[in-house]
């Protein structure tokens, strides 16, 4: 049986706009920063996941190992869409569970500058030439806005009406709140893209994206990087005591993909692979929600961070809309959420995300976010859903001593 | 716009002749219905389909307003996922009904419609499904 993993060190780059660097330079900044961090360097490492959704077919990890140090160790380049940084963790996490390596680094990195909408069909369409049936579904041509949306604010729009037609007292106003609610959090944190209050009528009245998603209710386009450093239990008890003592322990690690359900013939399914993941997740950990005193979670839009409610069993079934408008989810409710302000407001630089939100999970864990501390903080979850679909969740708890 | 010499469906599942429907890729083995190219399939693993028809009645599960979109996507228009009676879930605009988010229900009861969506060079129209408020 092997034993636990470790983060040891960990770091996240401001997210924002860097148009003077590339992914190269983020990914540097830190994975350096995490090495740093634990007390570590290129020479302790045994293996290398790098995690980037554009970067990924193009040897990032080993670019990436030419500005820090090429020692020869296993690179694995990953992409999961916006699950690719939990992946490259999770990658760490298989190497050091399988014996292969006792200590790894993860980065994740996206350069994404202000690519606007994200999603299958986000270009123009062009005039049509010869109708010709192509394609999996013999299309003659695009058919984004001809048979309804696939682009990412309608198709999560999409997940969260469909909630709302299934559970009462869910609508706009308490999509509205999730934003409100992640906006007013990153305001503590000098680590977001934006670190803007809004009120809910402000939230509201914004420019319609997609119904109900207005552009406060949707996450940025942005760049940016985050990294950890991953120990076995082994290694971990030769490492310095003050390593030890902010040593963060990974209770549980789970990648889900979708199963089968009738209505993926319209869009995937965003809740069951993360109601699996979940449900595994705490058997994993042998924790319950009710034991966890911070949650970051995958709210690229403000209707999916409100059905995720309910997927990570934050709330009862079909409670979502009453956990939000009984504020559960901010920072002095029930289980805060995303107090480090979220994808909406921290930002969502892809490949980044699902390894900046394991920062931000540990740094609390550590007792260090300053001014957003969650106090006495000793267990937390994270979750990212990449849509098609690739769902990562993980709990981390502080070490006992 | 003039008279177009020949339609064709903008998706091969959209069948055009006598009274318009959509056509699944129903799997032998379990029933799965499905709407893309197939190599087996996605529940039970099965390698044979055969073509079922689908009802034109179904039920508003979801939708949204788009407001925002690629260029020439003419906006407001109303996205929606539809549970067709008798099985098959599509997406699909809900048309000719205007984009006011107060006049759309969670469970409205709808029909499949069609509407040409372009004209190739040739003169031949391409033809796409949407479904009104019954």
């Amino acid at each position: 049986m092997p034993g636990d993993a470790w983060i040891i060190g960990a770091s996240m780059t401001k997210f924002g706009r860097y148009p003077d660097k590339d992914s190269i330079d983020l990914a540097s900044e830190a994975a350096l920063a995490a090495m740093d961090d634990a007390g570590a360097t290129i020479h302790d490492i045994q293996i290398l996941a790098a995690g980037s959704l554009m970067e990924a077919s193009n040897m990032l990890g080993q670019r990436l190992q030419k500005q820090i140090g090429q020692t020869g160790i296993p690179v694995y380049n990953v992409a999961n869409a916006c699950a690719t940084g939990a992946t490259a963790v999770r990658t760490g996490i298989m190497a050091i569970k399988a014996g292969e390596a006792d200590m790894a680094l993860a980065v994740g990195v996206e350069q994404m500058g202000k690519m606007g909408l994200l999603g299958g069909a986000g270009q123009a369409r062009s005039a049509p030439t010869g109708f010709e049936p192509s394609g999996r579904y013999g299309s003659v041509m695009p058919v984004e806005g001809i048979l309804g949306t696939q682009l990412m604010p309608g198709v999560f729009a999409q997940a969260g009406m469909d909630y709302a037609s299934r559970h009462d007292g869910v609508g706009f106003e308490q999509f509205a709140k999730v934003a409100e609610k992640n906006h007013a959090h990153s305001s503590l944190n000098p680590l977001a893209q934006y670190r803007k209050v809004f009120s809910l009528e402000e939230v509201m009245e914004a420019a319609m994206v997609a119904y109900p998603n207005t552009l406060l209710m949707c996450c940025p386009t942005g760049d940016g990087a985050a990294s950890v450093v991953l120990c076995s239990d082994a290694k971990l008890k030769t490492l310095d005591p003050d390593v030890r003592r902010r040593a963060v322990k990974i209770s549980a690690s789970v990648l889900t993909s979708d199963p089968y359900v009738e209505s993926d013939t319209a869009q995937p399914d965003v809740s069951t692979l993360t109601k699996r993941a979940a449900a595994a997740a705490y058997e994993q950990a042998g924790v319950s929600p009710q034991d966890l005193d911070l949650v970051e979670l995958h709210d690229c839009f403000a209707t999916a961070e409100l059905i995720h409610y309910e997927n990570l069993q934050l709330c009862e079934p079909g409670g979502a809309g009453d956990f939000i408008d009984r504020r559960g989810p901010w920072r002095d409710g029930a289980i805060p959420v995303n107090v480090s302000g979220g994808l909406i407001s921290k930002g969502h630089p892809i490949g980044a995300t699902g390894v900046a939100n394991l920062y931000e999970v540990a740094t609390h864990l550590r007792g260090e976010a300053g001014d957003r501390q969650i106090e006495g903080a000793r267990v937390g979850l994270t979750h990212v859903i990449g849509l098609g679909s690739a769902c990562g969740v993980h709990v981390l708890e502080r070490a006992a001593s | 716009m003039s008279e177009a010499k020949n339609r064709i469906p903008v998706v091969d599942y959209l069948v055009l002749e006598g009274d318009p429907h959509l056509v699944a890729q129903a799997c032998t083995g379990c029933g799965a219905l499905f709407f893309d190219r197939r190599n087996a399939c996605a529940r039970c693993g099965k390698l044979e389909f055969e073509a079922k028809a689908l009802a034109k009645t179904g039920t508003v599960r979801s939708f949204t307003i788009v407001h925002r979109a690629a260029p020439n996507v003419p906006v407001p228009y109303v996205s929606s996922v539809i549970e067709l009676d008798g099985g098959g879930v599509v997406k699909g605009n809900i048309v000719d009904a205007g984009s006011d988010a107060e006049k759309f229900e969670l469970g409205m009861k709808v029909r499949l419609t069609t509407f040409p969506c372009g004209l190739d060079e040739d003169g031949t129209e391409a033809v796409a499904f949407g479904f009104t408020p019954v």
